[in-house]
């Protein structure tokens, strides 16, 4: 009799564990390879506006950012758009140096393929970024991506 | 007798794995960068007005209320797409009121008659940046949808399975005339 019993009391053995770590590492290799820290942090608020007809920016590394918006610490610096180059605040006056700058951190080949994408808050107003597009020129920096969301805008 | 080492533990390599994990997964932005690609215009020193027949310009001016001003008529975001199309849509035999058409021999396509016509993009310094990324957009859209309906014309397909030389030859075809007008400081806003 007990010898049938101890059969029917096994259950279910349970589920080897011992790959879960190669599983975990394969996710997290994964995640490694498609992972891109933010070199920049921000310093203006940018709710991109919403667009269909838009491409992808092809090659990362051949584009320069450009943040305009209102800052994110309202109370020390005002609600007023402000344009961000690098890592700090900047006037329209500063946009040809950092063209030239990002140009020349760039292989003497790609100079004339960088793409500018201008990361604009939506309730901007016009005029700052006008300027900018005024200096960009100025500066050859032809190349330029307004960058949005994809989706339908209601 | 020599004792043997015994075996480092690996049951807590999955914790370790998984706590590198939760990092990449927080700090990681998958978002592809994405938006209306634009070519700028080389500055010129005096904006001299380049004289293009009336018939061949349709006028979009946004105003700082964010309201539209097509050819003279207050125009409206959801209808502006199909103004566009309507406009830039080449018109053979010649229309007087469409824009001039220019016969071309583009390979793959042959003889076409490609519009002449340019939409003029002004904008005041008051407008948001959202409604003219949405201009922008219908404008896009309308270029778009020409290109396609000359892609399902012309090749029997739509334009995103085009080979890249075919896409060209639409590209030639119909040409993306969108020309914002020299910034002007008015009243210093």
């Amino acid at each position: 009799m007990s010898k049938f019993k101890s059969s029917k009391t096994k259950g279910t053995p349970a589920i080897s564990t011992s790959s879960l770590p190669d599983i975990i590492f394969m996710l997290l290799f994964f995640f490694m390879v498609t992972t891109q820290m933010r070199e920049t942090s921000l310093r203006v608020k940018v709710k991109l506006p919403i667009a269909t007809e838009i491409q992808k920016l092809e090659k990362k590394s051949l584009v320069s950012y450009i943040y305009i918006g209102p800052p994110t610490n309202t109370t020390l610096y005002g609600t007023e758009s402000r344009i961000q180059l690098n890592d700090q605040y900047a006037r329209v006056s500063d946009v040809p140096e950092f063209v030239t700058a990002e140009r020349e951190a760039r292989n003497e080949a790609d100079r004339n393929l960088i793409t500018t994408s201008l990361k604009v808050h939506k309730e901007t107003k016009m005029g700052v970024v006008t300027d900018v597009k005024q200096e960009l020129r100025k500066a050859s920096a032809f190349r330029i991506n307004y960058s949005t969301l994809k989706g339908i805008a209601k | 007798m020599r004792r043997a080492a015994p075996e480092i533990n690996a049951g807590s390599m999955a914790d370790i794995a998984f706590l590198l994990l939760i990092f990449f997964l927080v700090t990681t932005t998958m978002d592809v960068d994405s938006g209306i690609t634009r070519r700028l215009p080389p500055p010129v020193d005096s904006p001299d007005n380049v004289k293009v027949k009336e018939r061949n310009v349709l006028n979009v001016l946004v105003n700082k209320n964010n309201m539209l001003l097509v050819n003279g008529v207050p125009g409206d975001i959801r209808t502006l797409k199909d103004v566009a199309k309507e406009f830039m849509t080449p018109h053979y035999p010649d229309d007087p009121n469409y824009p001039e058409v220019e016969e071309q021999t583009i390979k793959f396509i042959g003889s076409f008659h490609s519009s002449k016509g340019v939409i003029s993009l002004k904008n005041d310094r008051g407008t948001s940046y959202d409604t003219y990324i949405q201009v922008q957009n219908e404008l896009a859209r309308a270029f778009n949808e020409i290109k396609e309906e000359l892609s399902v014309n012309k090749f029997g397909t739509k334009l995103s399975s085009l080979s890249k030389e075919k896409l060209e030859a639409i590209n030639e075809a119909v040409p993306v005339r969108i020309s914002e007008a020299e910034p002007e400081n008015i009243g210093g806003n």
